[in-house]
C-alpha cells in the first residue's frame, strides 16, 4: 500500500494561508499569555497542594470550594474528573510558613464537611492497615474468631487490597462485597460493620510543593527549554549550515510557543510533565525538519541548475510519505496516551497530541520558507557585494509542474 | 546460510537472550517468573503508591551554632589571657545562601592588648580569619574551604540522622538520598514506598532531639524576668536560663538557671526505649555509653543534693535532685502516649540534627491511584502499540513484519536496560516507552520509503535495499542525536519522574539504532539470501 507516490504538491506556493494561520495562532496564544499574566502554572511551578478525592456519590464541587475557602486564602480550584465521582482539589500556597499546616487543613476540612458522622467508628475508606488492625483485634477476639497477629495483619492487608483494587479504587461501598476476600468470614464482616463505617470519600493522592521550589523550577524549565533550542541550533548548524539551524530552530520555537499558547487559551495547567512533553516535541519537530533538510542537502549537488525553492519543494514531496506516516504513527501513540493514559498524564499527552500536529506542519510550512528566505537574502547580499553565488547557479528556471 | 548472516543472527539471538535474562531471569515456575519480573522492574512511587518528601537542611543553623561556640570559647580564652573587650557577638544569616557570611564581631579591644589578642587568635582560632575593622574592632570570618567543609558535614550528618530515624521506623524499603548535584547541596529526598500517611514521619524527621543533662544552679522562677532580677539582671558567668517544657495541667511557666555546659549530651547515649513508670505513665528511658556512664557516676557522686535537669531541645523535660550516685541510666518523663515515648526514644538514638530542616515538597500517591495508573498506562500502551503494528503490517506487508520484529526487540532491549541499570519505572517513564515505540518506527519508515523510492527508480532489489539503508543512515543519526540532546536538558530538573521519562526515551532511541538498522537489515538479508536473483520484495 502506498499513499503518496511521486507526489508533486506545490507546498511553497500555498504557504501563505498556513503562515497566516500560524501567525494567528501565535498571536492568539501570546495574547492569552499576556492577558492572563503568563501560563497557568501547576503546583510544580507555583507551589500549592493538590488533593485527589474520590466520593461514593457525585460530589458537590461548590460545597468543597466553599468549605475550603473558609480555611484557606488564595485560589481554590475544584476540578471534576470526567466519568468518575472524583475531584482534584488545588489550593494555593503563597507563604512558606503555611507549608507545614497545609496538609492538615485540607484533610481536616474534608473530614468535617463530608466525613461520616457515625460516632467513634473507624472510617474504613480512610484507615491504614495498622489502625484497622488495632481497631478490630479486640472485637474479633471477643467474637470468638481468634487469630494470631500475622493472620490478623494478613487479613487486614487483604481487606485493604480489595478496597484499593479496581473498580472500587479505594472506596468500599458495602461490606457484603468483601465476602469473596480470603479468610473473610461472616463473623469478620459483622465485626467490621460494628467497628467501622464505609465513609463517603477516600483520599487517593496528595501533593504539596513549597512556593520557593516552584519559583526555582520555573527558572529551570525556562532555561532548559531555551538551552535545548540552543543545543539544536549548534548541532544542526554543525551538521548543515548555520541558516539551516536557524530555520529549524525558528520552526521548533514556533511549535513551542503555539503549544504553550494553546494551554493558556484552554486554561490548562502547565506542569512539570508538560514541560517534559514540550522538550520531547522540540526533539520530534526537529526530527521532521531534519529529514527534509537532509534531503535538500542530498539533492542540491544533483540539481545545480534548479532554483533553490524547486529543490526544496521536490525534497518535501520526496519525504512526504515518511513525514505523514511517522507523524501519524507517533500521533496515534500520543492519542492513545491522551485517551487511555488516565488523569495524571492528561496535560502531558495533550501537549504531545497538539504539538505533533504543529511540529509536522511547521517543518513544511515554516522551516522550509524561512530557509528559502534566508538563502535568497544571503544570495542577494553576495550579489550586491559582487561575489559570485556558490551553491546555486543562476540559470533557466524549470518548474516541476 | 551466508556466513555474514550467521554472524548477525548470533549477535541478535545473543542480545535477545541477554535481555530476556535481565527481565525474567531463569524461572522454573510461573510464580517464579512473575516474581522475577517484579524484582527486575522496580516501580516508582507514583505507580506502586507511597510517599516522597523533599527536605532542606537549614545549613545556616550549624554555622550559627558553630559561631556561638566560637564566641563562648573566645570569652573564656580572653578572660584567661586578661584581654578586656566591649562586646562580642555574631551576625544572623537568615538563609542557606547567606550561611557563609557568618562572622563574629569583637569590639573594643584595648590598644595595648592588640598583640596578645592577635596571638591568641592565631594559636587557638586558626579556623577563623581575622580582619581589622578599625583600631579596636575585629571581625572573624570563615574561609571558603572551611565553609564548604562545614556545609558538607552538616548535610552528611543530617542525612545520616534521617536515615537512622527512617530505619528505626522499620521502613525497610525507604531510601534517603541527596538531591541534585554537589556534595553540599542541602536538599534531601526521602522516598517511602507503601506509606500513605507521612504526617508522623514528617514530625519525627523534623525533631531536633538535642539531649543534654545539665546542673541546675537556681530555680524555679515564675518567669524569665524574675530569674534575671534575682541576680541583678546579669546571669552568673557560664550559666543560662532554661524553661520547663509545658505539660497539660501546668499553671504558668517555670524557669531555672542552669550551667551552660552539659554533664552528658545526646552523643553519650547508648540506647533509649519507651517505658512506663509506677503510675503507668509513659516515659523514655535511656542508657549512657560506658565512658559517659563513668563520668556521670563521678559527677553525681560528688554532687549529691544538687539538682539536675534533662533538657530536650533547650527545654527542661524534668528537673530532679540527685539522691545518690547515678551510673548510667535516666528517664525523660512527660510523654502523652506510648507512640510519642517510642518516637522520642527513636530520635534520641538516631542522633541529633546539626541543623533544622524544612519541607519543600511532599507527594503521596495512594495505592489505589497507583494501581489505576498502571492499568491506564498498560491500556494506553496496548492501544498505541497495537495501532502502530496494524498500520505497519497493512502499509508495508512483509516488510511490516520485519519492522514489527524490530520494534518488539527495541521494547525488549529498553525494558531489559531499565532492569540492568536498576532504573525505576514511573508513569512518565511508561509514557516514554509508549512514545518510543511511536518514534522508533520512524527509522523503519525512513529506510522503507527509501527502498521503495530506489525500487521505483528501477534499481534491483538487492541494490535498492542496500541504497535504502545506506542513504537513510545519516538521517537516522541526525534525528536521534537531536532528540537525545533535548532529552539531556530534561536532566536539569531534579525530579525523578521527569528524569525517568528522559532515561527511557534515550535508551529507547539508542536501542532503536541497533534494531532498526542492524536487525532489520539482517532480516532483509536473510529473506533475500535464499533466492539467486530476487526480483520482488514485499514492501
Amino acid at each position: 500500500m502506498e499513499l503518496f507516490k511521486n507526489t508533486n504538491f506545490d507546498f511553497l506556493g500555498k504557504k501563505w494561508p498556513f503562515i497566516i494561520a500560524s501567525l494567528v495562532l501565535t498571536v492568539a496564544g501570546l495574547g492569552s499569555l499576556i492577558i492572563k499574566g503568563g501560563p497557568l502554572y501547576g503546583i510544580d511551578f507555583k507551589g500549592g497542594t493538590v488533593t485527589t478525592v474520590r466520593f461514593q456519590q457525585a460530589p458537590n464541587e461548590d460545597q468543597i470550594r466553599k468549605a475550603l475557602a473558609a480555611k484557606i486564602s488564595g485560589e481554590i480550584v475544584v476540578q471534576q474528573v470526567t466519568g468518575q465521582n472524583e475531584v482534584i482539589i488545588s489550593t494555593d500556597l503563597r507563604d512558606e510558613r503555611e507549608l507545614n499546616a497545609a496538609r492538615a487543613v485540607v484533610f481536616d476540612t474534608l473530614k468535617s464537611t463530608f466525613g461520616s458522622q457515625a460516632g467513634g467508628k473507624e472510617d474504613i475508606n480512610l484507615t491504614t492497615q495498622a489502625a484497622l488492625a488495632d481497631r478490630i483485634r479486640g472485637p474479633l477476639a471477643s467474637a470468638g474468631g481468634s487469630l494470631t497477629e500475622p493472620q490478623l495483619q494478613e487479613l487486614v492487608k487483604d481487606i485493604l487490597a480489595f478496597r484499593n483494587s479496581a473498580p472500587r479504587s479505594g472506596l468500599l461501598g458495602s461490606y457484603e462485597s468483601l465476602a469473596g476476600v480470603k479468610n473473610v468470614t461472616p463473623q469478620v464482616i459483622n465485626v467490621l460493620k460494628q467497628e467501622t463505617v464505609t465513609g463517603p470519600y477516600t483520599i487517593r493522592g496528595f501533593d504539596l510543593v513549597g512556593p520557593k521550589v516552584g519559583k526555582e523550577l520555573q527558572t529551570q524549565a525556562f532555561s532548559a527549554t531555551l538551552l535545548a533550542l540552543l543545543g539544536m541550533l549548534v548541532y544542526v548548524g554543525f551538521r548543515f549550515e548555520f541558516i539551516y539551524g536557524l530555520a529549524a530552530v525558528i520552526a521548533v520555537f514556533h511549535d513551542t510557543i503555539i503549544t504553550i499558547g494553546l494551554f493558556s487559551l484552554l486554561d490548562k495547567e502547565v506542569s512539570l510533565t508538560v514541560i517534559a512533553a514540550l522538550l520531547t516535541l522540540v526533539g520530534f519537530s526537529m526530527n521532521d525538519t531534519i529529514v527534509v533538510f537532509d534531503r535538500i542537502r542530498e539533492n542540491l549537488p544533483q540539481m545545480r541548475r534548479e532554483k533553490f525553492d524547486t529543490v526544496v519543494t521536490l525534497s518535501i514531496n520526496q519525504t512526504l510519505s515518511r513525514t505523514i506516516l511517522t507523524s501519524g504513527l507517533t500521533f496515534l501513540t500520543a492519542l492513545a496516551l491522551w485517551l487511555f493514559g488516565g488523569q495524571v498524564l492528561n496535560g502531558f499527552s495533550f501537549a504531545l497530541v497538539a504539538g505533533i500536529i504543529f511540529g509536522t506542519y511547521s517543518s513544511i510550512f515554516i522551516a522550509a520558507p524561512i530557509l528559502i528566505y534566508c538563502r535568497e537574502w544571503m544570495e542577494k547580499r553576495r550579489k550586491d557585494g559582487g561575489t559570485p553565488a556558490l551553491a546555486v547557479a543562476p540559470g533557466k528556471t524549470k518548474s516541476l509542474k | 546460510m551466508d556466513k555474514n548472516i550467521r554472524t548477525k543472527a548470533i549477535v541478535i539471538v545473543a542480545t535477545i537472550l541477554i535481555c530476556l535474562y535481565g527481565i525474567i531471569g531463569l524461572p522454573t515456575s510461573k510464580e517464579q517468573l512473575n516474581q522475577n519480573v517484579a524484582n527486575s522492574i522496580k516501580l516508582g512511587l507514583d505507580l506502586r503508591g507511597g510517599s516522597q518528601l523533599v527536605l532542606q537542611v537549614q545549613v545556616q543553623d550549624a554555622f550559627k551554632a558553630d559561631a556561638d561556640q566560637g564566641i563562648e570559647r573566645l570569652k573564656d580564652e580572653m578572660l584567661k589571657a586578661g584581654i578586656a573587650y566591649a562586646s562580642l557577638d555574631r551576625n544572623d544569616p537568615a538563609t542557606i545562601e547567606d550561611a557563609d557570611k557568618i562572622h563574629i564581631n569583637v569590639k573594643g579591644i584595648p590598644v595595648d592588648k592588640t598583640a596578645p589578642f592577635r596571638e591568641l587568635l592565631q594559636l587557638k582560632f586558626a579556623n577563623w580569619q581575622m580582619a581589622s575593622m578599625g583600631s579596636a574592632d575585629y571581625r572573624l570570618t570563615k574561609n571558603t574551604t572551611e565553609s564548604l567543609t562545614m556545609r558538607r558535614d552538616t548535610v552528611t550528618r543530617s542525612m545520616r540522622t534521617i536515615e537512622n530515624r527512617i530505619n528505626g521506623l522499620g521502613l525497610a524499603e525507604a531510601t534517603v538520598q541527596q538531591r541534585g548535584n554537589g556534595e553540599a547541596n542541602p536538599e534531601i529526598l526521602v522516598q517511602m514506598p507503601g506509606v500513605d500517611d507521612p504526617a508522623r514521619v514528617k514530625a519525627l524527621l523534623q525533631a531536633a532531639a538535642k539531649l543534654e543533662i545539665v546542673e541546675v544552679k537556681d530555680g524555679p522562677f515564675p518567669s524569665e524576668e524574675a530569674l534575671r532580677a534575682k541576680s541583678g539582671g546579669i546571669l552568673p558567668l557560664g550559666t543560662r536560663p532554661i524553661q520547663q517544657a509545658s505539660r497539660p495541667g501546668d499553671q504558668g511557666e517555670s524557669w531555672y538557671v542552669a550551667n551552660r555546659s552539659a554533664v552528658v549530651t545526646g552523643q553519650d547515649l547508648r540506647n533509649a526505649r519507651p517505658s512506663q513508670d509506677q503510675m503507668g505513665k509513659w516515659e523514655t528511658s535511656f542508657v549512657l555509653s560506658p565512658d559517659a556512664g563513668k563520668r556521670f557516676g563521678r559527677y553525681t557522686e560528688s554532687n549529691v543534693g544538687n539538682k539536675l535537669a534533662v533538657l530536650l531541645d533547650n527545654k527542661a523535660r524534668s528537673v530532679a535532685t540527685i539522691n545518690s550516685k547515678i551510673e548510667e541510666s535516666g528517664v525523660i518523663t512527660g510523654a502523652p502516649s506510648q507512640q510519642e515515648a517510642s518516637d522520642l526514644a527513636l530520635v534520641l538514638t538516631s542522633g541529633s540534627l546539626p541543623a533544622g530542616i524544612v519541607y519543600l515538597e511532599e507527594r503521596t500517591v495512594g495505592p489505589s491511584l497507583g494501581a489505576d495508573s498502571i492499568r491506564d498506562g498498560l491500556m494506553a500502551g496496548a492501544v498505541g502499540v497495537g495501532a502502530v503494528v496494524l498500520v505497519m503490517l497493512i502499509y508495508y506487508k512483509k516488510a511490516g513484519i520485519n519492522a514489527v520484529l524490530a520494534l518488539v526487540l527495541n521494547a525488549i532491549i529498553l525494558i531489559a536496560a531499565l532492569a540492568y541499570f536498576g532504573a525505576v519505572l514511573t508513569l512518565p517513564g511508561m509514557a516514554g516507552i509508549i512514545l518510543t515505540i511511536g518514534m522508533a518506527v520512524d527509522s523503519n519508515v525512513l529506510i522503507f520509503e527509501r527502498i521503495r523510492e530506489e525500487l521505483r527508480h528501477g534499481k534491483g532489489v538487492l541494490a535498492a535495499v542496500d541504497a535504502g539503508f545506506g542513504k537513510a543512515w545519516w538521517t537516522i543519526v541526525d534525528t536521534h542525536v537531536t532528540t537525545i540532546v533535548s532529552c539531556a536538558f530534561l536532566f536539569i530538573f531534579g525530579t525523578t519522574a521527569v528524569k525517568g521519562f528522559a532515561i527511557t526515551l534515550v535508551i529507547g532511541l539508542i536501542a532503536n539504532v541497533f534494531t532498526a538498522v542492524f536487525v532489520s537489515r539482517a532480516i532483509f538479508d536473510w529473506e533475500l539470501s535464499g533466492k539467486e536473483q530476487p526480483t520482488t520484495l514485499s514492501i
